[in-house]
Formats: structure tokens, sequence, C-alpha cells
């Protein structure tokens, strides 16, 4: 066996000078922190979900001595979340192929129906019939939808950014990636926010 | 005697490891459930120490027979063989383990259904509920009349199954009293019960065994088991109402009592004080210790802590007694007269 | 620090040289008092969060010494109820939080991964740098607060409604919640950082099945990690919650719950604890290989051990709650649970045992440690088969018998391994060794110390004594082993001392390390100690477990990556086949500029729901500057770009 603490001698070559420089879906790096932070995130909805439903265990009625919150925001937002999807998944389709104006406007499109959905958060807020320090069960209602609320300020911002560079001449093969998996995270939010809405508009009345 | 082993410290080896008979000793059970429990923590032992010193013979013989002294690195080996044999013996090593770790598995559980299930139907109930840093104590009856409520001393007569209902009013304490059984956490917001019964008379000392703040130290309780004649004795003692005070300096130490901020924690029944906010003081003359297990209840203990609890438990929620000698001497003959 | 030397082939090809002297010009970190702050070479990184841990883990050691003094003698009055429960939490929580994790996970594994794995650098570079920046506020938060007389005095566990608005008023609790936040970010930062590393930046030819055993124990854990932190911070949320905006999670009264929390706390708690054993576990099986002369006994079953210890470690919370009254069927289950768990532990034992038994044993002094570890942890392991057991927990919970059950597998699972691998390491990172002589010192008078403090203390259990009483009555006969306990402590003091000694004498004047002093086979071992900053001339590949003892002496290098910019190589997942160019975004000050923002406010938080509002738009500005893109190379990106779908 050769000597340990000699470097290697006259070694072949493995030339990678042809490989791509960008990578699109999963073989993107960014796509695999993505997807460790929706499951970090998830995790935390998931433990506030179980933290819900033990809550109810530990409650004879329930909401105990509050009115349901109110379906029309919460409904009409969830339709509007359903309907968000579209713009999303035409920036994951398009961002490959390099069409920066089709990226643009799918970027614009979505930070549209996030704005709508923000703006149609905080009505939902105003209508839990409930305020957070009454009861555990008010807690866990609004820290369930206060928390999802974060994640969605949060998506809308990334969305503004995005939609800023995609006016500027930065937005090349990374930057593309990386609109794509903005809709990934995106989707994270949808699906999110929906279980939210079934346990505090759903739940609430037929638990 | 080698002048080194001068220094060591044999006393305090000796009193390590004498078994010491303080009534307060895991392996010392004064019950069926500790005593279910020492069974099991000795054969779970006995099982474990085999599994150590075949390990760590193991790892010494493995070391020895193979070792070699050098400062620069062998060169790589292999042994075919030695795996090939190594894989029989791991295999069958993994085997043992699983097999252990089931009996183990079920020892615990039959251990464990022995000690919560009572042990007849007429038991004694008691109701323990734990604040910071004492233990009301309660013997429930339908009839008002008939409920002691008393503190941080339990009575109970020997060989007679007990259960103990658990509750808390503030933070999470654990009631532990080592010689009778495991501990049981009292939870604001839960109940829940379980069973022990004292097999030989004694007082068994407890202690509060989770972490509830500033006097976590000193919350003690004890058990004090007795022939049955003696628990009912001490039943109908502590149903009856204070005693009156035969002295006149015992009756000027009732009126101290009821014109100080005593009476704003403290209940005499029999008369006008009869706030829950500390422990009851109808027969505090006839408990062993005073400040849940602190103090002796004697004379001067006694006005060592109505004069300053803080500064023997820091934190206490009892204030404070700045009293004029004549009235605190007073006082404590009035309370010591109340057994 | 010796400067580090560029590895040049043996057949003084100029070429060669100057591709070294490009390389450090392109992967150079800046100097100077600002650029320390935009380092993100993981190297450095590393040797940060080692010595800061180290710093920490001397600093709860005093702690501890406080704690043990007090408890000399009955009723001593060295320190009030107040301070002691301060130190008690402080002690535990600067352990875990401030020291534990740190230095096991993110320390070793931020430093020893990418050289293991054949990369150039950590995966995002910057989200490692700023887990830096955020554990060291974390940690001033929690030891500022302490020296202001506000730190947290309610355990490191901080059980409501103790740690609630009710019984803890002021802040002492939402500093301890808030280090929580502080801490756990960093390490989830970390564990995202090296999952992407050990996934996508492996050496060709490196398939999992020839990955090194700490690669295998870092990739489970990152996966714990972010699995069971979020536990932690919505226990700790909900606390901050309860104290700063009044609801009532925790609160009976209100329809809230004293378990819930526990459930929540104990859902990390557990999986917490391998995350700090297994990274030990790793550091022993790359040892006992190297030290033994052979590759590893049993790959298969360790890495099937490792991957198993992971998942049963998320389904045993409940052991820490045996005492609350459950169920009898839910008793059952977790001690089943908790049984098993020592399954996939004790293959790895007999593994090793099986390596040593047919390898040629070297008993340097890493090695040394390695057989303190078998010795504690498994004394440690074995008492944590009697709490298992759900009778005897139910007697020696919250007692000293516990307290000397973790310290066991805590210093054996952790501590044991964490001075093997210092030792193992220092050449590599410092380019010396240390001495042995001092070395050999360190390891008797520690392990004699502990094992004179922490065996005495499962008596003391028996004897009835709980966990975290600041005092004990004179007729509890717990004095004797309560000063054998303590004169402990004395050993274990000088040991760490003669190990500072030696450390700061070998900085100086210790021998030179060379590239691969102890003969491993790891591709770390394949520069010069320490490493440039580039750290492999060329990126090499793999073709076997043990890259330095078998490839072959052609073995083949990667060639074609660009080295005026900062082009890395990223590979599949499962067989390392080059898949794509990536770049390294280089040194940057934004990760500290938005640890900066972040830790405003997270303190803000501590004192005002304001904070958050507030807070926020800075977060923005500093996260929108870290992400906004600008030339990351010194020559314009190529026109062609090269994509793949």
């Amino acid at each position: 066996m050769e000597s340990l603490s000699e470097p290697i001698r006259r070694p072949l070559t493995l030339d990678v000078s042809g490989l791509p420089s960008v990578a699109f879906g999963h073989r993107n790096t960014t796509w695999l922190a993505n997807l460790f932070y929706m499951t970090i995130e998830g995790m935390m909805f998931a433990l506030m979900f179980a933290s819900y439903f033990y809550l109810r265990t530990r409650s004879t009625n329930w909401p105990p001595g509050h009115l349901p919150p109110a379906l029309t925001f919460g409904v009409l937002n969830a339709v509007v979340f359903l309907l968000s999807v579209i713009p999303a998944c035409r920036v994951k389709k398009v961002a490959p192929s390099g069409d920066r104006r089709a990226v643009t406007n799918g970027l614009l499109a979505l930070a549209l129906f996030a704005l709508a959905t923000t703006a149609l958060r905080v009505f939902e807020f105003g209508a839990l019939n409930c305020r957070w320090s009454d009861d555990a069960y008010s807690s866990t209602v609004w820290v369930l939808i206060g928390m999802h609320s974060g994640h969605l300020i949060t998506e809308l911002i990334e969305t503004l950014v995005l939609l800023a560079i995609s006016f500027t001449p930065k937005m090349e093969g990374t930057r593309l990636a990386d609109a794509a998996i903005n809709s990934d995270y995106w989707y994270f939010v949808v699906v999110t926010g929906l279980i939210v809405d079934l346990l505090i508009y759903g739940t609430t009345r037929f638990l | 005697m080698k002048p080194a082993l001068k220094f060591i410290p044999w006393r305090f080896l000796v009193q390590a490891m004498s078994l010491d008979p303080g009534h307060h000793h895991v392996l010392h059970p004064a019950a069926p459930q500790a005593g279910n429990i020492e069974w099991l923590y000795w054969v779970i032992f006995g099982v474990l120490t085999a599994v150590f010193v075949l390990m760590i013979a193991g790892f010494t013989w493995a070391g020895a027979k193979t070792g070699v002294a050098a400062s620069h690195p062998l060169p790589i080996m292999e042994d075919k063989e030695g795996d090939h044999r190594a894989r029989w013996v791991v295999g069958l090593a993994m085997g043992v383990t699983v097999v252990t770790l089931f009996v183990i598995l079920v020892i615990s559980v039959v251990t464990g259904k022995r000690i919560h299930g009572p042990t007849s139907k007429n038991p004694v109930t008691i109701q323990v509920t734990a604040r910071q840093w004492w233990w009301e104590i309660t013997y429930p009856n339908p009839q008002a009349d008939q409920t002691i409520t008393t503190a941080n001393e339990i009575h109970v007569p020997v060989g007679a199954p007990i259960v103990v209902l658990t509750n808390s009013k503030d933070v999470i304490h654990s009631f532990w009293a080592p010689s009778i059984t495991g501990k049981r956490d009292l939870i604001p917001g839960y109940s829940s019960a379980f069973w022990f019964q004292v097999d030989q008379p004694g007082t068994y000392h407890g202690q509060c065994a989770e972490f509830c703040g500033l006097q976590h130290a000193h919350m003690g309780f004890s058990v004090v088991a007795e022939p049955v004649d003696q628990f009912q004795a001490w039943q109908q003692q502590q149903l009856k109402a204070a005693a009156e005070p035969s002295t006149s300096e015992a009756v000027r130490g009732r009126d101290v009592f009821l014109t100080h901020a005593c009476l704003m924690c403290h209940t005499i029944r029999g008369t006008d004080a009869g706030s829950h906010v500390g422990p009851d003081l109808t027969h505090i003359a006839g408990r062993n210790m005073i400040a849940a297990e602190t103090l002796p209840n004697t004379a001067g203990a006694l006005a060592g802590w109505i004069v300053d609890p803080q500064r023997i438990k820091p934190g206490t929620r009892m204030s404070p007694n700045p009293l004029a000698p004549d009235d605190l001497q007073a006082l404590i003959v009035y309370l010591r007269s109340l057994q | 620090m010796p400067v580090a030397e560029p590895v040049i082939a043996n057949d003084q090809d100029t070429g060669q040289s100057e591709l070294a002297r490009r390389l450090a010009s392109t992967w150079r970190q800046p100097r100077g008092f600002w650029g320390w702050f935009c380092n993100t070479h993981h190297t450095d990184i590393g040797i940060r969060f080692i010595v800061t841990s180290f710093i920490f883990l001397l600093l709860g050691g005093v702690l501890a010494a406080m704690i043990r003094l007090q408890l000399v003698r009955p009723e001593n009055s060295l320190m009030g109820p107040d301070l002691y429960n301060q130190v008690f939490t402080m002690h535990g929580s600067s352990m875990i939080f401030l020291f534990a994790v740190p230095m096991m996970f993110q320390g070793f594994g931020v430093y020893i991964v990418p050289l293991m794995c054949g990369a150039r650098n950590i995966a995002f570079p910057r989200l490692n740098a700023f887990s830096y920046y955020l554990y060291v506020g974390g940690a001033l938060v929690l030891w500022g607060g302490f020296l202001t007389n506000t730190g947290p005095d309610v355990g490191w566990f901080a059980y409501v409604p103790l740690s609630g608005p009710a019984y803890s008023p002021g802040h002492r609790a939402d500093i301890w919640s808030q280090m929580i936040t502080f801490t756990e970010v960093s390490a989830l930062g970390v564990a995202i950082c090296l999952a992407t590393t050990i996934l996508r930046h492996r050496a060709p030819g490196m398939t999992l099945n020839r990955m090194p055993m700490l690669l295998w124990e870092k990739l489970v854990i990152s996966i714990a990690v972010i699995f069971a932190m979020p536990a932690v911070m919505i226990a700790s949320g909900l606390l901050l919650l309860d104290r700063l905006i009044g609801t009532h999670f925790f609160n009976p009264a209100e329809g809230g719950d004293a378990l819930l929390y526990q459930h929540l706390f104990w859902f990390f708690g557990h999986p917490e604890v391998y995350i700090i054993f297994l990274p030990g576990a790793a550091i022993v099986s790359t040892l006992v290989e190297c030290f033994s002369r052979r590759r590893i006994f049993g790959y298969t079953p360790i890495v099937i051990s490792v991957v198993a210890t992971g998942f049963i470690g998320f389904s045993v919370w409940v052991h820490h709650m045996f005492a609350t009254g459950l169920p009898q069927l839910s008793e059952s289950f977790f001690t089943a649970a908790s049984l098993m768990i020592v399954i996939p532990t004790g293959t790895q034992f007999f593994c090793w045992m099986a390596t040593i038994w047919h390898g040629r044993l070297q008993l340097r002094l890493p090695m040394l440690w390695c057989f303190g570890f078998f010795f504690t942890f498994l004394i440690g392991g074995l008492s944590g088969v009697m709490l298992a057991s759900v009778p005897v927990d139910l007697q020696v919970h919250d007692t000293y018998f516990v307290v000397a059950h973790f310290h066991y597998v805590l210093i054996g699972g952790a501590l044991f391994p964490m001075f093997a691998g210092l030792y193992f390491w220092f050449p590599k990172i410092a380019g010396r060794m240390l001495n042995d002589r001092l070395g050999a010192w360190h390891f008797w008078l520690f392990f004699i110390g502990f094992n004179l403090t922490f065996f005495t203390l499962h008596f003391l259990g028996l004897r009835g004594m709980p966990r975290r009483v600041y005092t004990y009555g004179p007729d509890m006969h717990w004095q004797g082993l309560n000063v054998l306990a303590s004169i402990g402590v004395v050993f274990m003091t000088a040991g760490f001392l003669v190990f500072l000694v030696n450390v700061l004498r070998s900085l100086r004047m210790g021998k030179i390390a060379g590239n691969n002093p102890w003969g491993d086979a790891g591709l770390e071992w394949a520069m010069s100690s320490p490493p440039p900053p580039y750290n492999f001339l060329h990126l090499p590949t793999v073709s076997s477990r043990d890259p330095l003892w078998e490839d072959p002496p052609d073995q083949p290098v990667v060639v074609g990556l660009r080295d005026d910019i900062r082009e890395t190589l990223v590979t599949h997942s499962l067989d390392a086949e080059p898949q794509h160019k990536d770049e390294d975004p280089g040194p940057s000050i934004w990760p500290f500029l938005t640890a900066l923002t972040v830790s405003a406010a997270f303190v803000g938080s501590i004192f005002t729901p304001w904070a958050v509002p507030v807070g926020a738009p800075p977060v923005i500005v500093t996260l929108i500057g870290w992400l906004w893109p600008r030339g990351q190379s010194p020559t314009p990106r190529p026109s062609g770009e090269q994509w793949s779908r």
C-alpha cells in the first residue's frame, strides 16, 4: 500500500467542464434548502395542529363560550388561495425556458394574489369572534392564523423582491430557478392555509 | 496504615455504604409498593451488572490482545476470518440483548400492575393538595364536619390500603416518600389517584420532588404509620375544634393571633380565624415538625419561624411578624396548647 | 499557526503551483477587523463554533463547581435559593444549548464535513456564518441576563406553570425562551447546510454506500434537528406568548394545559440528547477504525443503527413524564420504545468491540478517550435501562440518580468523544500535535474526578435526595456522599487546566503535524494541516469507503472547474455522479448584519410585542441585502450559460 502522506501522483482526471452551471427543479441545491425549510415550518404547523386537538380534549364545549369564527372572509380567502395556484404554476413552468417577460408577468400576478390574500387576512382577524387572551381556545385560533400570516407575509415580500429583480438584467439562470422554487413555497403556504382554515372554520363547527 | 490511605474519607464511605434506616430510602421499603419496586430494582441491577462486566471485559481483552505500542501509524490490516467469526458473535450478542430487554420489559410491566392496583375495597382516602411550599392534607368525608384538614403530617393506619387523590393549587409539585412508593406529580388542572399501604409502623419522610420554586428544598412531609387504634384516636382528636386556652397567658396568645396578620392566612377551628391560604393550625401542637418538615416543633423554633420566616425559608409566602416579646411568648404558649 | 501551504504534486509541475496560487487568491477570505465579520469559509466558522462552545463549557463548569460547593454541607449559606436556582438553570441551559449542540453538532460538523466530503466549502456558507452569529447572540442574551440578576431560575426545561406569568414575574423566563429561539434557529441553519453538503457536495464516486460513518451520522442528526427543534420553538414560543400578551396555552384555569408544555418540550428534548450523543458516536466510529488500523466492522449494521436511533429517538419522549399519572398502556408503550433504543446503540458497541478485537490496536491518545467513552457511556446507558422501567423510574425520577444517569451519558457520550475528537483533529486544525503526556494526565485526572463525583450521585438518589434543592437538612444523612461528590470537582478542574495548558503550549511549540499524522483514511487528511482556503487543490474522487487507504494511486481528480471564480461541483444525492456546477457566494457582511437585526427583534420581543412589527423591517432590509444578486465573480459570468431542467 502506498505511503499515506504522499500526494497522488499523476492522477487520471474527471472533466466536469461540460456540466451545466444552472439547475432547475429538484437538482437545484436551493430547492433542497427550501424543502428543508418547508419541513421545519411544516413541523411547527403540525405541532400547533396537534396542540389544537389536544386542548380540544381538555374542554367540554368547543368553542368554549364563543361563536365560531365567521365564515365569510375565511371562505373567500380560501377561494383566492386556490386560484393563486394558477400564477404560481405558470411561473414554475416558464422559468426554465428563460422567457423573462413571462416570468415577470407570472410573478406580478402571483404578487397581486398574495396581496389580496393578505388584505383578506386582515379582515379574517377581525371576524374571529374572540380575543387571543380570552382562553386557550382563542389563543390557539389566533396563533394558528397568526403563524400562517407570518408565512404569508414572508412569501409576499419574497415574491415582490423577485418581481423587482425580474425587471433588472440580473434575472438570469439562478434567479429564474429561485423564482420557480418560490412557487413551491407558495404551494406550501396555500396547503397550510387551507388546513388552518379547516381547523378554525370547520372543526369549530363540527367537532 | 500507609500514609496516603489516611486521607481517604473512610467515615464518609462507611456512612455512604451503610444502609441508613432513615425511613427515607428507596432500598428500605416499608410498604408493598416500595417493596415490589425494590425487588425489580435488584433484579435489573443484577442483570445490568453482568452486562457491564462482560462488556468491559470484552473491551479490555480486545485492547490487550491486539494492542501495539507505536508512535507512528502502523500498516492497515484486515482479518476476513476474524470478521466472519465476529458476525456470529455480534449476532448472538444482539439476540441476547433483545431477549434481555424483553424480559426487563415484562417484569417492569408486571411490577407496574402490582403497584398500581388497589389492594382492597375499603381504603382510607386522603386528598393531598400541594402548594408553594407545603402540603394541605384532607381526609374527605361525605359529612363536612367529619372531614379532617391538616398540613404536612399524614397519619395512616398500619396495614390498611390508602388511596391518595392529588391536586395542586399553583405549580407542579411531586409527592414522594421513597420508603413507601414511587412518586406522583401534582399538576394544577389534573386530579389523579395512587395507592399505597404501610406495613411497618414508623414515621416516614417524604419530600417534594418536582422543582417548584424558591423553597422546593424545604417542602417536606411525613407519613406517620400507626396501629389502627392509635390512628383512630388521632382522627378523633383532629376532628375536635381547637382547645380552649386554659391560662391567661394562653388567652392573651389567642388574642395576639386574632389581632395580627396570623388570621389572614391560617385557620384555627373554633375561633374566627378561617383562612385557607396557609396551613390549618387547629392541632399544630400535635405535629412533630413545622414549616413543612423544616424545623422541629419546639417553642424556640416556632418563635423564630413566626418572627422571621424569611430567614429560614427565604421566599416563603409567610411575612415576618415583628411581635413584642410578651406577645410572642403568649402566642407561643397558646399555639403549643393546641394539641 | 503555521501558514497554510498549498499541496503541490511531487513532479514539481509549475502549473500546479500556479493553480494553487490562483485558487488561494480566488478563495481567500478577507483579513482585518471587518474582514472577520465577512468570513464564510467553513473551517474558520467551525473553529469559531468549537472555541466559543468550549468557553461556555468552562463557564458551565464554574457554575457546576458553585453547585457542588453549596451542597458540600447541610444548610450551607454560600448561595441562597434565588441565586442557586439561577445557577443550576444556567448550568443546564449553558451546557445543553451553548456547549453540547454547538460543539458536537455544529463545531465538529461544520469543520469536518466539507473536508470529508471532498468539497471546497460547506453548502450555503452565508447561512452557516449567520448561524454562528445567532448562536453568539443567544449566548450573550442568556449570560447578559444572568450577570444582571435576570438569569432564568426555573430549571433548564422551565416547566409551566412555574415559568408562566403567574409564578415567574419579570423577564427571567423570557430571556430563557428567547435564548432557545436564538440557538435553535442557529442549529436549524447548520442542519440545512450540513444536510445539503452531505447530500449534494460529496466527491464523485462517494456513493451512499461509501460514505464515512461520520457523514452518515451528521446526515441523520441534521434530519433529527429539523424535526425536533420546531417542537421546542413552539414550546418556548407559546410560553413567551403566555407571558407577553396574555394567551392561555398553559393556564388550566382558562382551558390551557400544563402537560401540553411537557409533551412539546420533551418531543424535542429526547431527540436533543441523541443530537448530542450521535456526533460522539460518529467520532468514536472514526477513531476506532483509524486506531485499529482496519476498516470498521459492521458498516451496514452501524449505519442502520444510527438511522434507527434517529427514528426511535422520536418515540420515547413520554418516559420523562412517567410520574404524571399516565394510563398504564401508555407507560408500557414508552417503556418498550425506550428499551428498544438500546438495541441499535448496543449494536454499535458490539461492532466497535469487534473492530478492535480483529484489528491491531494503537492506543494513541484519542483512542484512550474512546475507551473512556466506552466505560462511561456504558454505565450511563445501563442506568438508562433502569429508568426505562416505570416502577423504578417512579422512585428515582427527579432525584440525583437521574442526575448521575444523564451526566454519565452526556459526559460519556459527548465530552469524552469531544476530547477524543479534539486530540484527533487538532493537528489538522492547527498544524501541530498536542502533547501526549499532558494529554494522558488530562485523561486520568478527568476520568477519576468524573467517576468520583457522578457515581456517588446514584447513591444519593437512592437515599432520597431530590434534584434542584439548594440545601438539605443535617438529619438526612446526605452530607458524606455530597462531600465525596464535591471532591471530584477538584480532579476534573485540574484535568481541564492541564488541557488548556496543552493547547496553549502546542499552538506555539507542538510538533508539526503534516498532512496525516494518524494515518487515517478520510479525505480531510489529504491536504496540508491546516487546510488552505480552497481545501483541495483538485477536488478528489473516491472509489472506496476508506479513500486514503484503499483508493488506487491514480484515482482520478476533478478538472474543468474554473479557478477564477468560486466554482463548486454539485453531485447526485445517492451515487454522487457529477450533476452541475454552482458558485460559492464568497465573503459577505450580510450574515452578520442580518444576525444583528434578527437579534434586535428577538431581544426586543422579550420586553414588548411591538418589537415584532418594529423589528421586522430591518430584518427584511438585511435579508434583501443578503439575497440581492450582485456580481460575485471578479470576471463577468460567461454569456453562454448552460442550463439543465
